[in-house]
């Protein structure tokens, strides 16, 4: 399957990612709480589904027929907002609220709260199975609406990822697109504490697949690559599909990249500034 | 002795299934999603008799509760049902963060519910499930005396908008209603007059209630029968004017005494109106596989200890 972007598309995708990235990191600064690692390696395909992919209208955000969107690993909460702001669902400024009292924009993704948000997540491996619910639901009423589900590979070690998978399977929900966000890093590490395993998920891919998914893998920074992977998985027929997008975790900043313990530590003055450098140096 | 209680027994279960199947021919909304024990449960008679709207979720509740949720949100109404001790313990994250928080119109049915489970032991009775229910925000939990109100729950859980949790019990119970009976969402049913002592009950326990009670009133001693069908949101109104019109409450549960109605009854008695009350329920023990006589009796539900409670409860009265 080939990439349809235009290079001008690119531009724009890498450049709204970038800005993303920046809005991560000042509003984790601002708010003194929240993640950097996980939003920051899940960016680019944020990105690409709210920029490109799905059938979404910020001006009309329950409209039955929009696609879907759901973030198992639900601490990733401001990447999406980020990407929610800068595509329309909220103004920018509002990301100056994230974690204070009253805020629509929650620790973890609230559907209640905010308009554009399909499905309350952050008690890790359920959105997975809400999404598979979603995905069921329009099969049933015959609605050709699809489904995205971002999940974290240390969430993979929750088995309700699995019975999800199991039960997606079974009911052959060829409009549901798994996305695994492997930067193979979680809270406390993982990788080093035992040479056998060098990431929280041992094998994804045979995983997947021996649970009846058709699996597509690529760089998920890469913007060509994204856009190859979801334009493979519309073409699944009778299988889920899940694309494991190899990541960084703390992507674009070069203190931050592959350093577990950005999961959700918060930057100093000095850090933001030299973080925010670095972004738009790597956005040129 | 003769019993107010006829003796026409039906199974809360059977009419759950044959209701059930009724709304899913109904409704383009209602689908009945199962964890592999409709034959149990009877979910089953909507699998055989409209199989269309039958998803079977496999042996996996914390999956099937979250799938609830996501069909939810596309419009459909799932009635999700399993034994009460595995939605209660296994899967109530995921009825919390998905179901009850957002308030999503999923129906749950825990069947199998208290200590009668049809010789399952510990593992499979439901003794908690009141107590974690009633403490989600959102939830409405419901407790049916009979298969008739049973019912009568689920045309009200069917019109209503957003979670409900049903206990049902296994075994056919007399059916206790009389055909005037309309289940009120909110509110108490007072099943029998009596000016000592109100025993408030719930669920199975209604009917060894009305029984325990008429032996009383042959002793001399005039109890009334408070049935409270809705455990959350709880008809205060009615706890106040029993207490303050008995002056003593015993409250009676197929369910531990921590968490459940008791301790509802209680919470309210305290804040509002404080009298003497005893609880009747199932003390800090596991219990263990048995018939449902030996059951009742050792575990301490029977008619014969809800009489002896009221009699304790009119000895603190009087003091």
């Amino acid at each position: 399957m080939n990439s349809s972007l235009s290079k001008e598309k690119i531009m724009l995708l890498k450049e709204k990612a970038s800005e993303a990235r920046k809005l991560i990191i000042e509003t984790v600064h601002h708010a003194g709480a929240g993640h950097i690692g996980g939003p920051m390696s899940a960016t680019d395909i944020l990105t690409n589904l709210y920029f490109h992919e799905m059938n979404i209208d910020p001006d009309d955000p329950k409209s039955e027929e929009r696609d879907r969107f759901v973030l198992s690993k639900g601490h990733s909460a401001i990447g999406l907002y980020a990407v929610l702001a800068l595509r329309g669902y909220l103004p920018v400024e509002e990301l100056q609220t994230f974690d204070s009292l009253n805020s629509r924009l929650q620790a973890h993704p609230d559907m209640n709260t905010l308009p554009g948000l399909d499905m309350s997540t952050g008690s890790l491996g359920q959105g997975i199975s809400a999404a598979v619910g979603i995905a069921l639901g329009a099969k049933l009423q015959g609605k050709r609406y699809r489904t995205f589900c971002m999940i974290g590979d240390g969430e993979s070690q929750e088995g309700q990822v699995w019975e999800a998978a199991d039960i997606a399977s079974k009911y052959e929900l060829d409009n549901l697109v798994g996305i695994l966000d492997y930067n193979k890093l979680q809270q406390f590490g993982w990788c080093g504490e035992e040479k056998s395993r060098k990431s929280p998920i041992h094998d994804p891919k045979e995983r997947w697949e021996s649970f009846g998914w058709h699996v597509i893998e690529i760089d998920g920074h890469n913007q060509e690559e994204i856009e190859k992977a979801f334009n493979e998985a519309r073409e699944v027929k009778t299988k889920p599909v899940m694309i494991i997008a190899n990541t960084v975790k703390g992507k674009g900043v070069s203190f931050m990249e592959n350093q577990y313990l950005w999961h959700s530590r918060i930057p100093t003055d000095a850090e933001l500034k030299q973080a925010k450098k670095e972004l738009e140096m790597g956005a040129l | 002795m003769k019993s107010v209680v006829p003796q026409k027994n039906v199974s809360m279960r059977d009419v759950f299934g044959d209701t059930l199947l009724k709304f899913s021919l109904e409704s383009s909304r209602v689908y009945a999603i199962d964890g592999d024990l409709a034959n149990s449960t009877k979910l089953d008679t909507v699998a055989n008799g409209n199989p269309k709207k039958f998803l079977q979720m496999g042996i996996a509740e914390q999956n099937m509760m979250s799938v609830a949720a996501g069909l939810a949100t596309t419009g459909l109404q799932p009635w999700a049902c399993t034994f009460a001790a595995f939605l209660s313990k296994r899967a109530i994250d995921q009825i919390q963060v998905q179901i009850a928080q957002p308030k999503l119109d999923v129906k749950m049915i825990g069947a199998y519910s208290g200590l009668l489970t049809g010789v399952t032991g510990k593992t499979h009775q439901a003794l908690e499930d009141i107590a974690i229910f009633r403490a989600l925000a959102n939830m409405v939990v419901l407790a049916p005396a009979d298969a008739i109100e049973m019912k009568q729950m689920m045309e009200f859980a069917h019109k209503y908008e957003g979670p409900v949790y049903i206990r049902i019990a296994r075994d056919p119970y007399p059916v206790i209603v009389d055909g005037k009976y309309q289940f009120e969402f909110g509110k108490a049913a007072t099943l029998k007059d009596g000016k000592d002592v109100t025993i408030i009950s719930t669920g199975t326990q209604t009917c060894r209630s009305l029984a325990a009670a008429e032996q009383l009133d042959t002793e001399g001693i005039s109890v009334a029968v408070v049935h409270m069908p809705t455990i959350k949101p709880l008809d205060t109104a009615a706890i106040i004017k029993a207490a303050k019109s008995t002056g003593v409450i015993v409250t009676a549960e197929e369910h531990s005494i921590y968490g459940g109605l008791g301790s509802a009854v209680a919470e309210v008695l305290v804040e509002e109106c404080p009298v003497p009350m005893l609880r009747v329920g199932v003390r800090d023990v596991n219990s263990e596989s048995a018939n449902n006589d030996d059951l009742l009796e050792k575990y301490g539900l029977s008619e014969g200890h809800i009489v002896r409670t009221v009699k304790e409860a009119l000895k603190k009265k009087q003091k």
